[in-house]
């Protein structure tokens, strides 16, 4: 093909120039060119990625790539990577609430978009030989607790962390974290995965990105790098294709239904029914919660959980508008498309501000210059750091630090978007067409001399009334389902709201007429009145739906007793459901019940298997792996 | 036995208690299982009509049913716990222990019942059998409490005539044993005996309840003991009534009546309260005895078929009197003894300080409707509990759900007189005659049978009609007015002179007329009225009261001369 100013992007004298070079070329200098090209394609991507046509980006990417020419190194070395024609990537997730799985089939769509092959895999499900055999590797990982990986991970990444972990010369990988600053181990799986992919051989083709509750903007912006990165190494795919997806802000799917409902557009569903669980004399309440999803499209299995963006305190927002002097009518800027709001309305709805994080700190230090605080965030005082962030919320750091005088904006623009709150669904969508029920406990507790209440459990408790309407949508949650075989047992272990998904198991066990046996383990502090759904249960085991029931009431007698302990009085019952195929569920506090349930696990596997202690690790580690021990914890 | 109604494999038709009765084991059924349910705080039916036979039955706070249903609860289902001593006599120590049980598995109070029993209310029925363990440890009982056997055995307390009460009260704890059912399921059930695996034979059965049989009788029975002139104990409600007959200070013997009761149903006049009748006179000695043929009788003829036409006083007014005497007379092999002589003046309670003819000192308190508890101004179950840590004679519940602290030496006096004032218990001096005369049942929230309000409602009713006695000057007038939530009559309303059963939240039927001892029947007077109604009729006969009555003349005689209802001296007139 001859190039023409007509059929190329390029001017007379350009094409002048390319055509008088390119027929003289052999095959290595051609390929050679090619990949050299492409290489000052991927570092100039970055920067180009705000532009919005592809015109203009194409004069940018090409004179900001000129100038870096230079520093690039031995050119034919690359040549050797961007050789094979393989289209093939490879994008492995560990997901705890959905959120990771939701962002890697997104990403898998956009590079399917592309052209490439993609394999969209758990990390619960990929087999350690498979590893070596990657060459393209995109991990988005979640991490939880005190810095741990999601329970289907964990396999995986004590493999990926053991000697017995492969090298991976020639990998090129990237990881997208996600987490909450809020806690003090921020991504820091993805982190231990970014730096031992490296230690393995592998090579960085895009810097990891870190991205807090609101992952969105971050999760997008590290997609388009990805993109380029890859589209560059191959040396392939037009830049007007990239450009122009990269400048488009793409919708979640995570929910993975048709509805034109998700994530980034929630449904505003109708409440229904709000009521408290808990009886007369409670120290707990518990709000039961139905909600409409009439015309919403939105769909979900028994296991997902319900998203919902909660609202903060009215009496709180006024405290801090008070606190800082602000009418609460002025406008500031909620985004970067520079939608403004109302201060009041914006802080209502719109920013966190009943959760400190160590990165808002900085930015305030960094604002005020307050050398008290400029200190609490320098290395070494971490601990000090710590402890003040537990517990307080933004007026504690405006009272604390004075912030008084500060214009709403500026104060504004380093807070983090609000999360939604899951919730673990309660109802069978089989039993209950076209509505949605949570079981929400509500936080409340004092802390440094003042009221602090869960933001989203308050509003359902206090605020959220029948016939309001709550912003929500469903948040897929795959590795927690019933089994495909109706026959299988299912042992639930669900103290407190724990509880919730096993009345929509059981709910939709007894719609579809499944015969498998059933078992439910539950807990909470008093049998009178907190024992949540009670007539419900009694009606399932009355009805056979629910084959057995244990219960544990911790403050009715004078030893507390926990569902741990009426798994040890059933141990070799326990044991034989296991060995006849049951699949054991766990929802619900992860510090004071999963690990203490853990544990009860395998002393009953020890016990009643014969098994010493590392066999029966790896005995429920098989379960584990056969998704015959699953657990939603929280 | 042709012509009995004993239950029989092949016999007629028999209500559906007796089938449980009859295939529980003696009165095991499922207990030890369903007690370990855990997923729910109740026990099937089947097994809440044997729990009665051990004292208990299952409850649930009505207050809450709805609510609870609401929020996906099982109704607040707990257990009454009735602990029983014959002539409701029992030592500080045993006071006490119940105070405990009160505080630890109870809902705080203890109730005094209109048969000298106590009730707790509000136990979980996780911790029944630590409660029934502790109540047997300190020597009471709570067996035959409930169920279809002969109750607690009513003594009249009488604090003057101290050797009397002792050899009367001596003769009701006697009754008391001889008539306890004698299964084994009670010490299994609730004591950790041994469990009989086998099933016994008949003739095991015969020999285990040799007096009862395996079916126990077709409804409850109870027995009271009265001194005269005191009818406290409400002689002529009972199945069969005993009355004291005393000469030169030595118990001779007793006279006999039977066939009372007080439970009817609403709309129902096959059923009906009735006043026993006097049927001759018998030797202390032969009175176990007199009493188990009773018992016996009640037995095989008693009604299996129609629960609420199954107590003793249909059996016999279906039968006749002299039927009775006679099927009486062939198992005894003697014949009663012609009734002697005897006189009743009241059948309430004299409160404050008496002196015994054995020089110790007693004192009845007011407790209105039995219900021992403490409230913010009158700290009464402290008082009780601060006393009986330091007190060395007996507490004695009354047949008007009063307390008498019995056997005070004048030395103890002092002290006791002492936390009488600090707590400012009551012996209902500061109150009306009336108040201090009156009683109500505990119906809501607890009772299951309760249509209306009545230990709840009573109080404030009283504080109603009491200014209409203060205005025309009788609030001094011994009145006898009592409130039942149903017309089961726990608390004996178809003998008041002034009664309230009631209907329906907020509505009752008003009876007048019962006599002051105790010796005649009420009769209805308005039928389904609320407050305003009560007051407005009340107002206007008590009016009348204080204007024409003759001198002496007790509200209930003054109601029946002047016409506002008919006499009733026999149930089969009651609805006449």
């Amino acid at each position: 093909m001859v190039l023409q100013v007509t059929n190329s992007p390029f001017n007379e004298e350009q094409v002048e120039l390319l055509n008088r070079l390119l027929p003289g070329l052999n095959d290595a200098q051609r390929v050679w060119l090619s990949g050299y090209l492409t290489a000052m394609l991927g570092t100039a991507a970055v920067e180009a990625a705000p532009i919005a046509t592809a015109a203009a980006s194409q004069t940018v990417t090409v004179s900001t790539a000129a100038s870096a020419i230079p520093t690039t190194s031995e050119p034919s070395s690359e040549v050797q990577v961007v050789a094979p024609v393989s289209k093939e990537v490879t994008v492995l997730y560990g997901s705890q609430t959905g959120n990771a799985k939701g962002l890697a089939q997104q990403l898998s769509r956009r590079l399917e978009g592309e052209g490439f092959q993609v394999a969209t895999v758990s990390m619960g499900d990929l087999k350690p030989n498979q590893l070596k055999k990657i060459e393209r590797l995109l991990l988005l990982v979640s991490t939880h607790g005190e810095g741990e990986p999601p329970d289907a991970a964990i396999s995986f990444y004590e493999f990926l962390h053991s000697k017995r972990a492969p090298r991976l010369d020639g990998l090129e990988f990237s990881v997208l974290a996600l987490g909450d600053t809020s806690y003090e181990f921020f991504c820091q799986t993805g982190k231990d995965f970014d730096q031992r992919l490296e230690e393995l051989g592998g090579k960085r083709i895009a810097e990891r990105a870190d991205c807090d509750v609101d992952f969105d903007e971050a999760a997008t912006e590290w997609m388009n790098q990805v993109l380029a990165a890859l589209n560059a190494g191959l040396g392939a795919g037009s830049d007007t294709t990239v450009h122009a997806n990269m400048s488009q802000v793409t919708g979640d799917q995570a929910s993975g239904n048709s509805s034109a409902y998700s994530r980034t557009n929630p449904f505003k569903a109708e409440i229904l029914e709000n009521l408290n669980l808990n009886g007369r004399g409670s120290e707990r309440e518990t709000r039961h919660i139905e909600l409409s999803l009439e015309g919403s499209g939105l769909q979900y299995q028994p296991g997902d959980c319900l998203a919902i963006y909660p609202e903060n305190h009215p009496q709180l927002v006024q405290d801090i508008l008070e606190a800082m002097g602000w009418s609460g009518e002025e406008f500031v800027t909620i985004n970067k498309n520079g939608e403004q709001k109302p201060l009041r309305d914006a802080l209502l709805t719109h920013y966190e501000i009943t959760v400190l994080t160590k990165p808002l700190l900085i930015q305030v230090a960094a604002l005020t210059g307050n050398a008290q605080l400029q200190e609490l965030v320098q290395p070494g005082h971490e601990a000090e750091l710590k402890s003040y962030l537990n517990g307080r919320d933004l007026l504690d750091l405006i009272q604390d630090f004075s912030l008084l005088g500060y214009a709403a904006q500026e104060i504004t623009s380093i807070l983090r978007k609000i999360p939604p709150r899951q919730y673990s669904i309660s109802s069978s969508p089989t039993a209950y067409p076209d509505e949605v029920h949570i079981t929400v406990r509500t936080v409340s507790y004092e802390s440094y001399g003042r009221a602090r209440y869960g933001v989203c459990s308050t509003q359902l408790a206090q605020r959220a009334e029948v016939g309001d309407y709550l912003p929500v949508y469903i948040q897929q949650n795959d590795h927690f389902r019933l089994p495909d075989n109706p026959d299988t047992p299912i042992i639930m272990i669900g103290p407190g709201t724990g509880v919730a998904p096993f009345r929509a198991f059981l709910g939709e066990r007894e719609e579809t007429g499944a015969t498998g046996k059933s078992w439910l383990f539950y807990g909470d502090q008093h049998f009178t009145t907190d024992f949540l759904y009670q007539i419900e249960w009694q009606r399932w085991l009355k009805d056979g739906v629910l084959t057995r029931m244990e219960v544990a009431f911790s403050r009715d007698t004078a030893e507390k007793v926990y569902v741990q302990h009426r798994m040890l009085e059933h141990s070799r019952e326990v044991y034989e459901w296991l060995e006849e195929g049951a699949v054991i569920y766990v929802c619900g506090d992860e510090k004071r019940m999963a690990h203490g349930v853990h544990a009860t696990l395998l002393q009953i596997i020890e016990r009643e298997g014969g098994l010493n202690a590392e066999q029966a690790v790896e005995y429920l580690a098989r379960l584990q792996q056969g998704k015959r021990y699953l657990r939603d914890i929280y | 036995m042709s012509d009995n109604n004993l239950l029989s494999p092949n016999s007629a038709p028999h209500s559906d208690v007796e089938d449980i009765k009859r295939s529980s084991n003696y009165l095991r059924g499922n207990l030890r299982e369903t007690l370990e349910d855990r997923i729910t705080a109740s026990i099937p039916e089947d097994d809440n009509r044997l729990m009665k036979f051990h004292g208990s039955y299952m409850q649930d706070d009505r207050d809450l049913r709805n609510e609870r249903n609401k929020q996906k609860l099982e109704p607040a289902y707990q257990f009454m716990l009735r602990v029983r001593a014959a002539g409701g006599v029992v030592t500080p120590d045993q006071w006490l222990m119940m105070d405990s049980l009160s505080e630890r598995y109870g809902n705080g109070t203890i109730r005094l019942t209109t048969r000298q029993s106590f009730q707790l209310h509000g136990l979980l029925k996780w911790n029944l059998k630590q409660t029934i363990k502790e109540v047997n440890d300190s020597l009471l009982t709570t067996i035959a409490a409930c169920g279809d056997v002969n109750r607690n055995v009513m003594c009249n307390p009488n604090p003057y005539q101290s050797e009397i009460h002792e050899q009367v009260y001596a003769w009701a704890s006697e009754l008391s044993k001889h008539l306890e059912p004698r299964t084994l399921a009670y010490h299994e059930i609730w004591l950790d005996g041994e469990k009989v695996e086998s099933s016994p034979s008949k003739e095991e059965q015969q020999e285990q309840e040799p007096i009862y049989g395996a079916v126990y009788l077709p409804r409850k029975f109870k027995i009271g003991v009265a001194v005269p002139p005191s009818n406290d104990v409400d002689v002529y409600s009972q199945d069969l009534g005993l009355i004291a007959i005393v000469e030169d200070s030595k118990l001779q013997g007793f006279n006999v009546t039977v066939g009372g009761g007080m439970g009817m149903t609403h709309g129902d006049t096959h059923t009906y309260p009735q006043v026993g009748q006097l049927i001759g006179f018998c030797r202390p000695e032969q009175v176990v005895e007199l009493a188990e043929k009773t018992v016996t009788i009640q037995r095989d003829y008693g009604d299996r078929a129609v629960r609420k036409h199954a107590r003793f006083k249909y059996t016999i007014d279906d039968r006749g009197i002299d039927w009775f005497i006679e099927e009486l007379t062939k198992r005894l092999g003697w014949s009663l003894e012609d009734a002697r002589p005897y006189h009743f003046e009241h059948n309430g309670d004299r409160y404050g300080w008496v002196k015994g003819s054995d020089g110790r000192w007693h004192y009845t308190l007011f407790i209105q409707n039995g219900r021992i508890k403490d409230e913010d101004d009158y700290l009464l179950k402290t008082g009780l509990r601060e006393i009986a840590k330091v007190h060395s004679g007996d507490f004695r519940l009354t047949a008007n759900q009063n307390l008498i602290i019995g056997g005070v030496t004048s030395y103890k006096k002092k002290k006791i007189d002492e936390l009488v004032q600090k707590y400012g218990l009551s012996d209902g001096a500061n109150y009306t005659a009336l108040r201090r005369n009156s009683m109500a049942c505990v119906a809501f929230p607890t009772c299951g049978l309760a249509m209306a309000e009545s230990e709840r409602y009573l109080p404030s009713l009283l504080d109603k009609i009491e200014p209409l006695l203060q205005e025309v000057g009788l609030a001094e007038e011994d009145i006898v007015i009592r409130m039942t939530g149903c017309p089961n009559g726990c608390a004996r309303p178809a003998l008041a002179e002034i009664a309230f059963i009631g209907k329906a939240p907020g509505k009752y039927n008003m009876y007048l007329g019962g006599g002051f001892t105790g010796d005649r029947l009420s009769k209805l007077f308005k039928e389904n009225i609320g407050e305003a109604e009560i007051l407005d009729s009340l107002s206007a006969i008590i009016k009348h009261f204080a204007a024409d009555r003759r001198a002496g003349e007790h509200f209930g005689d003054f109601v029946i001369r002047s016409g506002y209802v008919k006499e009733v001296r026999s149930g089969l007139d009651f609805h006449a």
